[in-house]
């Protein structure tokens, strides 16, 4: 194309001494204790905190279960998400804003039908200021009407993209296909119930669902995990409520019905989307389904990418993975596909479940998913964020930092035996139910042709 | 804060090296850089880099076809690569145990990668797909880094869409590719990158064990991408079939990121100052006060900043309601350049932006992944992969004086600005 001699491809592709073999690997050294405090304030904070001083920051995460059932809930959780950094008694918005920004800080607000999520970072010598901006929101928000109207208005603009999102739409199908009215498929509010929405009503979610009793936090980075303790029970001494957070109601088991092939006009790409009930990490069994599941989709080197991305090319990204909500765990299959390539990828991502229980994991897969699994563990926790997300995502579900220490030994110990058993017991196809987003003219005949499969639109 | 150590050095075919060890974690960073872009891409083959960076994945003399994954994955790690507009990565993240195997990998495709019809057809359904999925199936999709250079630039390398055109992918051949790897995949137009848990001395022996007998080509002469500077304001108009909201990318040429760094600094100190946070100028003013705007934000490059050489683009984008005049927000946003063009910003407002700065590049440099593949584009862009532990500091000394300049080096008559059209709006004019 440019190099006016190139050697072709084929010379490219061989050298004189030929291929050489794979180098085995080296000795492995574990990665070292961190000294951490795993404690409950008085008001009812359970707060993990974690010395790791690899870069001088501190990451702070805090996970208050947030759920309701009021119609207006999402709505007004939402709202209060995007309002509850816009002023307290002490600080206005931008003086928030301020503060943060000259201690290196940010805190986002995030919301979701589970939970409360307030994420934050700061520079570690500046802990206390960045502790003391975070008692306050959560002390004395006090979520100005102007602000929360001028959020309304943004928030509604931003519901209108959101929903434009294939992914958005996809994952809202799923909800209501597979969970029917439950709390938890309100992920996204209705624009028309963010319009309603009074700062009374806001005010009053913060003081009845903002609470320290049943929720989480967790502190990660160059700090001192006794004296942090200290410091919060000064700083956050004032949060305090008899009650305690309110927990999402049981999501139903997974059962059925049929996948559901949603109508999407136009489309020139298909989101598939499956999903089965499985087992949490509490479980003893779930080192063995977490190996199955990568063995199927949930890394690059699987069947399903090997299948329908690298041999047949159907998709860009095919994946599985756990999604855990409050002490229970799902398996979701997710692939994005051309609309000519959608009902051979559904047929091939059967194909693979199916195969799965049939055909379990050989020696060889087994190993690869082990060395993996422990492996891109030691990778997400050896920095700070990394690390901060997977002790929340274990806090949140009342385990601590043990699990992390011990789920290697947990890995190495599953046999072929447990995998195969997991396999064939959680990845069976008739356990899966799910959507398909796309051009229902051209999909329909060849979608319900493959059967299991019903048109229409989620309940 | 001392730089932490740094070893750099030149293998004899012309690859050049850098280590950075780093024993707190027992993982480890691989990655290498070879300089060459989507600016590179001859016309009628738009994509081809990017293309290309696929076909590498696909197999080597000693790797057979999906062989790369699995060692990387099956050694506990993660893999991946990108292409930029001047350059193109690879690189994986392991346990310590396999930084051998890592090298092995990266040093197999070097020397001798197997480009077949049959992996170059696949991945150009692949690469399809990814197109689909992130730019036409998607609201947004590709704004701005695929829509507006067409704008703001003239030349082909400059103004081309780097993820390419279906016909240009689907009329690329073996023969392109094997060319495209002779001129740009020799060691002496790449960068080797180790970083994280790893002893100096033995990771100097494998790598010489590897990469030692990759036999040297010489780098292609680089071309020139310069353009000259727009002398009015350049507009142009897309239509996006799933956008819900009108939307703008406005775009300036900046100073040379590589010759003229501090310069380069200044409009990333600019851009914090207009769009960081709720305190920042725009936000206050377009989101808040008045409210313009639904989102807004600022930057230099295409992708981020540091990863182009010379010219670069300084972006603003801004998603507005359907009811707000475009012309309104553009005057509201030159007026706020104005302000800032006649009266430096305050010693706080720049204090909050390098104080964020500072945070966020320890943040970077905490994710192994990103340390490595910051320490080997400094090293391939700049000739000096240290600059990445000074960044902080030089963006703390950029004054007042000079960010105010940058404002007022962003004019209306030397602009483009790209106006994305929802479709249901029709022609319309609002």
């Amino acid at each position: 194309m440019t190099s006016a001699t190139h050697r072709s491809a084929e010379e490219i592709g061989r050298t004189a001494r030929g291929p050489r073999p794979l180098p085995p690997l080296g000795e492995q050294r574990a990665a070292a204790d961190l000294s951490h405090v795993d404690t409950t304030l008085a008001n009812g904070l359970r707060v993990l905190a974690v010395r790791k001083a690899t870069v001088p920051l501190v990451e702070a995460r805090l996970w208050i279960p947030f759920a309701g059932d009021d119609a207006l809930h999402p709505a007004t959780a939402e709202v209060l998400a995007e309002t509850i950094l816009t002023g307290t008694a002490r600080r206005n918005r931008i003086e928030i804003d301020a503060e943060l920004a000259l201690i290196g800080g940010d805190i986002g607000a995030g919301v979701d039908p589970e939970r409360l999520v307030l994420t934050g970072s700061a520079l570690a010598d500046k802990l206390p200021t960045f502790l003391d901006v975070l008692g306050d929101v959560l002390t004395g928000a006090t979520y100005a009407d102007e602000e929360i109207a001028r959020e309304k208005e943004r928030l509604v603009e931003r519901i209108a993209v959101s929903r434009t999102q294939p992914r958005t739409i996809a994952r809202e199908a799923l909800q209501k296909h597979r969970y029917g009215d439950h709390p938890a498929t309100r992920e996204v509010p209705r624009a028309e119930d963010v319009a309603v929405v009074t700062p009374e009503q806001v005010r009053a979610l913060h003081q009845a669902s903002v609470l320290p009793r049943g929720s989480v936090m967790v502190l990660v980075g160059d700090l001192d995990p006794d004296g942090v303790i200290g410091e919060l029970e000064k700083v956050l001494g004032g949060w305090a409520s008899d009650r305690s957070a309110v927990r999402l109601p049981p999501l139903p088991d997974l059962t059925g019905p049929s996948v559901l092939l949603v109508p999407r006009a136009g489309a020139v790409q298909s989101q598939i989307r499956l999903s089965a009930q499985t087992i949490p990490r509490t479980d003893p069994g779930y080192a063995a389904l977490q190996l199955a599941n990568l063995a199927y989709g949930g890394y690059f080197s699987s069947r399903l990418v090997e299948n329908i991305r690298e041999n047949k090319g159907y998709t860009y990204s095919a994946h599985s993975g756990f999604e855990f909500t409050d002490g229970t765990a799902v398996v979701n299959v997710d692939a994005d596909t051309a609309t000519d390539a959608t009902a051979p990828a559904l047929l091939e991502t059967r194909y693979e479940l199916g195969r799965l229980g049939q055909v379990p994991p050989s020696g060889d897969e087994l190993e690869s998913v082990r060395q993996y699994a422990i492996g891109s563990l030691l990778t997400s926790t050896s920095s700070q964020s990394g690390l901060a997300g997977q002790v929340l995502a274990l806090a949140s579900t009342g385990l601590g930092l043990e699990w992390l220490n011990e789920h290697p030994a947990r890995v190495a110990a599953v046999t072929a035996e447990d995998v195969a058993e997991a396999a064939l017991k959680y990845f069976a196809p008739k356990r899966f139910t799910g959507v398909v987003v796309g051009d229902a003219t051209v999909l329909e005949r060849k979608l319900l042709a493959l059967g299991d499969v019903v048109v229409g639109e989620p309940a | 804060m001392a730089d932490p150590e740094l070893v750099r050095y030149t293998l004899d075919n012309g690859l050049r090296v850098v280590l950075a060890p780093d024993a707190t974690a027992p993982v480890v960073g691989v990655s290498v850089h070879y300089d060459v872009g989507f600016r590179s891409e001859p016309e009628g083959r738009t994509g081809f880099a990017h293309l290309f960076e696929h076909l590498m994945f696909q197999g080597s003399e000693s790797l057979e076809k999906l062989a790369h994954f699995r060692h990387v994955q099956s050694s506990g790690g993660t893999f991946n690569g990108s292409t930029h507009p001047d350059y193109t990565d690879y690189f994986e993240v392991l346990p310590s145990a396999a930084l051998e195997r890592a090298l092995f990998l990266e040093a197999d495709r070097m020397r001798a990668p197997k480009l077949t019809a049959e992996n170059l057809a696949n991945q150009i359904d692949v690469v399809k797909e990814e197109i689909r999925l992130n730019v036409l199936n998607r609201p947004y999709g590709g704004f701005p880094w695929i829509t507006l250079p067409p704008v703001l630039y003239s030349t082909f390398p400059n103004a081309h869409n780097g993820y390419g055109g279906f016909e240009d992918l689907e009329s690329a051949t073996v023969d392109d590719c094997a060319a495209f790897f002779d001129t740009y995949y020799s060691p002496a137009n790449a960068v080797l990158t180790v970083a994280g848990d790893f002893e100096v001395d033995n990771a100097k022996k494998l790598i010489e064990e590897h990469f030692g007998d990759v036999p040297h080509r010489p780098a292609p002469e680089r071309p020139s991408f310069a353009e000259p500077l727009p002398t009015t304001e350049l507009r142009g108009e897309v239509e996006d079939a799933h956008a819900p909201l009108p939307a703008l990318g406005i775009g300036y040429r900046m100073p040379d990121p590589i010759n003229d760094v501090d310069s380069y600094l200044a409009y990333l100190v600019l851009a914090g100052v207009l769009t960081d946070g709720d305190g920042s100028r725009l936000q206050q003013r377009l989101v808040h006060k008045e409210p313009l705007v639904v989102d807004i934000g600022a930057g230099a490059g295409l992708f981020g900043p540091f990863e182009a050489r010379d010219p670069d683009t300084f972006t603003i984008t801004l998603i507005h309601p359907h009811e707000v005049p475009r012309e309104r927000v553009l005057a509201a946003l030159d007026d706020e350049l104005e302000k800032l063009a006649e009266t430096p910003p305050s010693e706080e407002e720049l204090r909050k932006v390098t104080a964020r700065w500072t945070a966020s590049l320890h943040s970077e440099h905490d994710r192994l992944v990103s340390r490595t593949l910051a320490l080997g584009s400094f090293e391939l862009l700049y000739g000096d992969a240290s600059l990445v532990y000074r960044l902080a500091d030089r963006m703390s000394a950029v004054t007042a004086e000079a960010v105010s300049a940058a404002a007022k080096a962003l004019r209306p008559d030397a602009r483009a600005v790209l106006v994305v059209k929802p479709a249901s709006e029709g022609n319309n004019e609002q």
